[in-house]
């Protein structure tokens, strides 16, 4: 047991992108700079104008499940938790300010200007052992200066209202709070302090769905907009008085209407639905309307900024659009994918990740950068968005090699009995730099290919299908002799069976001669170049689920895994079994770059990871209790550099990294601590360069900052002139700024100073070069007089400009300056 | 904010035939004008020199025809019986044609009557021809003789009897006035040389040989008879090089195009069949009836045929003048950006394109479908039009709905008529898609149709109303406790009438 202990302490698990991002509505701050949204246990803030992750605020210990902006202070942000605690964060520099605790799991938060000190919270009662009873309470946040405090001034709005936090919202400054359920909505008046509560029948002649789904206020007019199941909005007016009220209704949404959304003027009023279309509605002029169609998944909530240039609408497939009024600009940042149906896999092209994406597509995911790089439409039909239908979806895809070649498979009608499926090739176009459809093969089998892989041999392409219909096919490049075209299509070269038993996996060994193809219990071994059947390996209990050749030093031996709890590994050579072990295995993943495979192990509700090398039973690495999900999809990813950690028990992370996706969409991997460093110093810089503001002052000081960037990566022949006319005038100017528009001297000064040092390379350099001066002492002194002269007749120049503070600096720097030019003369020939 | 993607029409690939030169070449002909004739048209021979007539030879008359006339422009007539083998001299001046009684004469181009009539032979003569030097001709005969007689004399030179059987084929040299090729129904075929008065060569067809044919080049010899095609090589002394069996019934008659050397055969199928230089068919042609006779003009301009119906079938080569004149009535004007900017702007080098975006245009049935009138954008794929040049669109439009769960809504509420069209179509087009797997589409398409088309058939009302109680008049007299009569008829509601009230009861359940 201490083996493991051990291990845990090195390596942390690291969410590294994914996660569902549509759980609650996404807010952009006030100056409409950033975009938060609520993931998993974090908050995620974005950049609204560079579309990058900046960094995420971390502390909560469950599902957050509200975000809203402190109406007192815009540039901090509460965020609620299940786990029963409120959040105040500051986000730019993604310091937590302070916690509140409630006590109860929270479900929604809802704040209002005109309510200081008072948050409004969806908490579900403990006593009910349900989820079904749910309250709205007034929370009073005690003044303390304390970083926890325990907020018990509490008071209940309702007792009953909708699970649906959408279904809840501020009306007209915060004078009334309106909230729906079911089919009764209610309006709670502060000043009054008194509930009107308005309720609709439940279907009509029509067959109309009244329950409601979502509610907007106006900003300034007394008007509620309700979103019905039928699709149907309803415009409350007049709700002041109970008995006169009036409701005007208009139907756009053939479906339930998922969000409703006034734009901070008022002026117009947004919807969205599962039709995936943004519906701009003016206010006030009745049934007058602008389409924003084919967002892509459907709309579960949208978001304005307060200046109403940004719309932000998230999407079932956990994807986020940014759009602008007028001109939209699509931005899609998310890993998404509700239905991952592909493995998980590595474009070795770029180095990205693959798998689903929007409906149809397949997504190009960067890693480094949790960044998603573009969708590659693969069915290439109009997505229709309709509950219930049943649509083509690429249920399998496949990279050969070398990136040249992608395979897919799309599938329409896996619930019903009429399957429909093509296999489709792609071909990477050098020029376009993305795949090109190459081949479409309608009916490559006669029933659903399970699995299918590329050869791995650099010369020739080969891809191996088996289907459920019991055969095996390879497709090659250009065999078939009938079509006299261009050598250019696929065609099916052989077509396989083993007594008509229904084949479960394939494999290709690492030098492609040898194709493993597993019937059932049997695993058959093929000769691809003849295709000759060379052997049957047979280990009886339980189905085989997964093989794998090994790698390098093991390319002797093939690995398979059982239904039946049982990790085999044959030896080739021999055709014997090497050795076994009692394992449920769900995930077999081997790195292509070294021998290990990582197996996921799901026991008794929780993941296990093991890496082993197929030469010995011993595995060099185990991790219990990873997730407690089921883990499906892993893969290897190469490193760009490969890390040189001596320490054995990491060694098997060196080359590549090994990434998995759980059930929830997270993204697991496994870091060593170095990395985490970097990747914590990395995102820290990034905040500092997006959280000034854009001034007059900014500007100049990040001209000469980039100046500044600049001399740092020149090389040393400009190093020696310490600062650059352009540089100088610049200082010049902010010389002459007047003292009170400047900011505090602690900001500048360090800039400042740091802006007329030499830059940290050079310094090194003549680190470096202090040993080769002592060798070469006689050479040297005849040169650096001459140096001297040099360098002092350009600083000369320079300190005419400046002051005497520093000319002290300058000094410091006269003095170190010999031996590294010194340096720079001994390598120059 | 993606763009509408238009629906995917999946074409089948077409196998087998390959497009090449060949095929383009000899599809390159205008549809046949049909000549009827007096009887089977036996012999089709070209005039070597320029305006390339053509002798018809067909029932007791020779007809001469211009290259384009439809009409003929000379006709010998002056045969008491069929006449056979029409053919000219090498200056195209003089025409010599057997017949049945076994004459041979000669006619002047520009002439009525025959200059010359060489007598001998005892029985029909299929087969005359000049040798190459022009003073002699030579004629097969069914008397099992060949022939050669002198022109300016009219007297016969020499007489071989070498065949055991009819002579029915004839080929001179072209290079060497001594040497000519005869085939008989003998299943031979002898080279004679008139130096040697006798065969020098002979070669067993194996079927009776009903046409020989030289290569220019006279190496290679065609002999064909039976349901085959051999080809020769004479300077290996006879030896077959290929064999071809492509037809299915005897081949009549072979001819050499003169573009490249093309051999062409006809046959009683009715097919003519084009070969490649390596005896692989590159096109096929079609003609009503059996062929007898073939001949091919000089640069292969016309392609004439003789069947046995009479009919000679003329095949006209297409020019490309005729596609200019096509085409220049559609010639496009100048571009939009010729008039603004001018016919000689050059753009300058560091001249920044900035490209328009590309509006996408969509077909009738794609913008139907994209404002979801799926009804309309079936109508559109079923236009006759549409339905019978590219059924695969129709067919992709109907995917496309069944993919979109419409295909109900798409054929409800239409008539017997366009009902009738959907069934049509998809019974045809079963035909072209047999590779395809549409069959489970078909069915839910007719399904719908069915469901769709099934009504009642008389106007009815389910439900019987009765007319309202308040509207019935007031009747207290009779008994409307108990109405027995209704329920059981006179008969019985008299002894009903009878019975206590609880027996009434029991009876009635």
């Amino acid at each position: 047991m201490l083996y493991i202990y051990i291990y845990i302490y090195i390596y942390n698990i690291v969410r590294c992108g994914g996660s569902k991002v549509n759980l609650r509505p996404p807010i952009i701050s006030t100056d409409s700079r950033f975009l938060l949204c609520a993931s998993g246990d974090l908050v995620k803030v974005y950049s609204t104008r560079t579309e990058e992750w900046l960094h995420s605020l971390q502390g909560h210990t469950n599902q957050v499940t509200g975000i809203a902006l402190n109406p007192a202070n815009h540039l901090q942000v509460y965020s609620c938790s299940v786990d029963g605690t409120v959040k105040l964060w500051d986000f730019i520099d993604g310091i937590l300010i302070k916690t509140f605790i409630i006590g109860y799991p929270l479900f929604a938060i809802y704040v209002s200007e005109k309510h200081e000190g008072v948050l409004f919270l969806h908490v579900s009662m403990a006593t009910d052992s349900k989820n079904e009873c749910f309250q709205l309470v007034a929370v009073h946040l005690p003044k303390s200066a304390e970083q926890e405090v325990e907020a018990k001034e509490m008071s209940v709005v309702s007792s009953h209202i909708s699970s649906n936090p959408s279904c809840t919202a501020f009306g007209r400054g915060g004078e009334y709070i309106a909230f729906a359920r079911h089919l009764q909505l209610n309006v709670y008046f502060f000043r009054k302090q008194k509930t009107c509560s308005f309720s609709l029948k439940a279907t009509d002649k029509k067959g109309a769905k009244n329950a409601f789904t979502c509610i907007a206020c106006h900003p300034t007019d007394d008007c509620i907009a309700t979103g019905h199941e039928d699709g149907k909005i309803r415009l409350w007016r007049n709700f002041i008085h109970k008995k006169e009220y009036t409701y005007s209704t208009q139907h756009w949404h053939h479906n339930a209407v998922n969000t409703l959304c006034f734009t901070p003027e008022g002026t117009h009023l947004l919807s969205g639905g599962i039709e995936s279309v943004l519906v701009q509605w003016q206010y006030g002029a009745g049934n007058r309307k602008e389409f924003l169609p084919r967002l892509g998944g459907s709309i579960l909530h949208i978001s304005v900024s307060s200046d109403g240039q940004l719309f932000c609408t998230s999407h079932s497939d956990n994807s986020k659009l940014l759009s602008f009024k007028c001109l939209f600009l699509p931005m899609l940042f998310m890993l998404s994918g509700d239905g991952v149906l592909t493995d998980l896999m590595i474009d070795p092209r770029s180095k990205a990740l693959v798998l689903n994406g929007k409906p149809g597509h397949l997504q190009f995911y960067s890693l480094l950068r949790d960044k998603h790089l573009y969708n590659l439409d693969i069915v290439q039909q109009e997505y229709i968005y309709e509950a219930g239908l049943d649509q083509f979806e690429v249920v399998k895809a496949a990279f050969d090699i070398k990136g040249s070649w992608l395979a897919t498979v799309e599938e329409r009608g896996q619930k019903s009995s009429d399957l429909e499926f093509f296999l489709k090739l792609w071909a990477f176009d050098e020029r376009t730099q993305s795949f090109v459809l190459n081949t479409t093969i309608t009916a490559a089998h006669t029933d659903r290919i399970i699995s299918m892989c590329f050869s791995s041999s650099k010369e020739t392409t080969m891809l191996v299908t088996i289907a459920e219909d019991g055969q095996f096919k390879a497709w090659c490049q250009g065999a078939d002799a009938d079509t006299q075209q261009d050598q250019n299509f696929w065609s099916c070269d052989f077509v396989g069976s083993y007594h008509n038993l229904k084949p479960t996996n394939c494999s290709f060994s690492a030098d492609s001669s040898l194709l493993a193809v597993s019937f059932q219990e049997v695993i058959t071994i093929w000769s691809p170049e003849t295709w000759e059947m060379l052997t049957t390996l047979c280990q009886p209990p339980g189905v085989i689920r997964d093989l794998c050749f090994g790698r390098l030093s093991c390319s002797k031996y093939l690995l398979g895994t059982t239904t039946r709890n049982l990790l085999c590994c044959w030896n080739l050579l021999t055709c014997a079994l090497e050795w076994s072990s009692s394992v449920e295995v769900s995930k077999l993943q081997p790195d292509p770059l070294s021998e290990n495979v990582a197996a996921f192990s799901y026991q008794s509700k929780h993941t296990d990871v093991f890496v082993f090398k197929p030469s010995e039973p011993r595995p060099l690495f185990t991790n219990k209790n990873v997730c407690s999900e089921k883990v499906h999809r892993a893969v290897f990813v190469p490193r760009e550099e490969p890390l040189n950690n001596c320490d054995e028990s990491s060694q098997w992370l060196n080359r590549s990294q090994l990434y998995f996706l759980t059930q929830n969409m997270d993204l697991l991997t496994f870091s060593t601590a170095t990395e985490e460093d970097r990747i914590l110093s990395s995102s820290k810089q990034l905040v500092i360069d997006d959280s000034v503001a854009v001034t007059p002052f900014y500007l100049l000081l990040g001209k000469h900052g980039q100046q500044q960037q600049k001399l740092n990566t020149q090389s040393h022949p400009a190093a020696d002139k310490p600062q650059q006319p352009q540089g100088s005038v610049t200082i010049k100017e902010l010389l002459h700024t007047p003292a009170h528009v400047l900011p505090a001297a602690s900001v500048l000064c360090s800039m400042f100073v740091n802006s007329l040092l030499i830059s940290n390379t050079g310094v090194q350099e003549e680190m470096d070069s202090e040993k080769e001066e002592e060798d070469s002492e006689e050479e040297m002194e005849a040169c650096d007089s001459q140096q001297e002269l040099r360098v002092q007749g350009s600083v000369d120049e320079v300190t005419l400009k400046l002051s005497k503070a520093q000319e002290r600096e300058l000094k410091r720097v006269r003095k170190t300056d010999f031996s590294w030019m010194a340096g720079l003369i001994d390598s120059k020939p | 904010m993606a763009s509408f993607k238009p629906t995917k029409v999946q074409f089948l690939p077409k196998l087998g035939e390959t497009v090449t030169e060949d095929t383009l070449y000899w599809k390159n002909y205008k549809s046949p004008v049909q000549i009827k004739e007096f009887g089977a048209v036996t012999k089709i021979d070209f005039s070597p020199l320029p305006p390339h007539n053509y002798a018809v030879t067909a029932s007791t008359r020779i007809h001469v025809y211009g290259l384009h006339s439809q009409e003929p422009i000379r006709s010998f007539t002056r045969f008491r019986d069929t006449a056979y083998g029409g053919s000219f001299r090498g200056d195209g001046k003089l025409l010599v044609a057997g017949s049945e009684e076994g004459l041979i004469r000669l006619f002047d181009i520009s002439g009525r009557v025959a200059l010359r009539q060489f007598t001998g032979h005892s029985k029909a003569v299929h087969m005359t021809s000049f040798l190459s030097d022009g003073f002699r001709v030579v004629s097969g005969s069914d008397d099992l003789t060949c022939r050669v007689w002198d022109v300016p004399s009219a007297v016969e030179l020499s007489s071989i009897t070498e065949h055991t059987d009819y002579i029915r084929a004839l080929a001179p040299s072209k290079l060497n006035p001594d040497l000519f090729v005869t085939g008989s129904y003998d299943h031979t075929v002898k080279v004679f040389d008139m130096r040697s008065g006798s065969s020098v060569m002979t070669m067993q067809h194996g079927h009776p040989v009903e046409c020989v044919l030289l290569y220019p080049s006279e190496v290679l010899l065609v002999s064909t008879g039976g349901r085959y095609v051999k080809i020769w090589d004479l300077l290996k002394g006879g030896q077959e090089l290929v064999s071809l069996k492509n037809h299915h019934k005897t081949v009549t008659c072979a001819c050499l195009s003169s573009v490249g050397n093309k051999l062409l055969t006809g046959s009683l199928d009715r097919h003519v069949k084009v070969y490649n230089s390596s005896y692989k068919i590159v096109h096929n042609f079609d003609c009503d009836a059996s062929i007898l006779s073939m001949a091919v003009a000089p640069d292969d301009e016309v392609v004439a045929v003789g069947m046995t119906n009479g009919v000679l079938s003329v095949r006209h080569r297409k020019h490309k003048k005729d596609k200019e004149t096509l085409t220049s009535r559609r010639r496009r004007g100048p571009s939009y950006r010729v008039f603004v900017k001018g016919k000689n702007f050059v753009p300058r080098q560091d001249d920044f394109l900035v490209s328009k975006p590309v509006k996408q245009y969509l077909r009738k049935y794609d913008k139907q479908l994209k404002s979801f009138a799926v009804s309309k954008a079936l109508d559109t794929a079923l236009q006759t039009w549409t339905r019978t040049s590219k059924p695969e669109v129709t067919v992709a439009v109907i995917i496309e709905l069944n993919r979109r769960g419409t295909l109900k809504n798409a054929l409800a509420g239409r008539n017997e008529e366009s009902l009738t069209k959907i069934l049509n179509f998809l019974l045809n087009v079963k035909k072209v898609y047999e590779k395809m797997d549409l069959l489970p589409l078909f069915l839910v398409v007719a399904l719908c149709v069915l469901q769709s088309s099934s009504k009642p058939m008389l106007k009815k009302d389910r439900v019987h109303h009765d007319t309202p109680l308040s509207n019935n008049e007031h009747n207290d007299e009779e008994n409307f406790n108990y109405d027995h009569e209704v329920f059981l008829g006179q008969e019985e509601a008299k002894t009903f009438d009878q019975l206590t009230p609880e027996e009434s009861k029991e009876r009635l359940g």
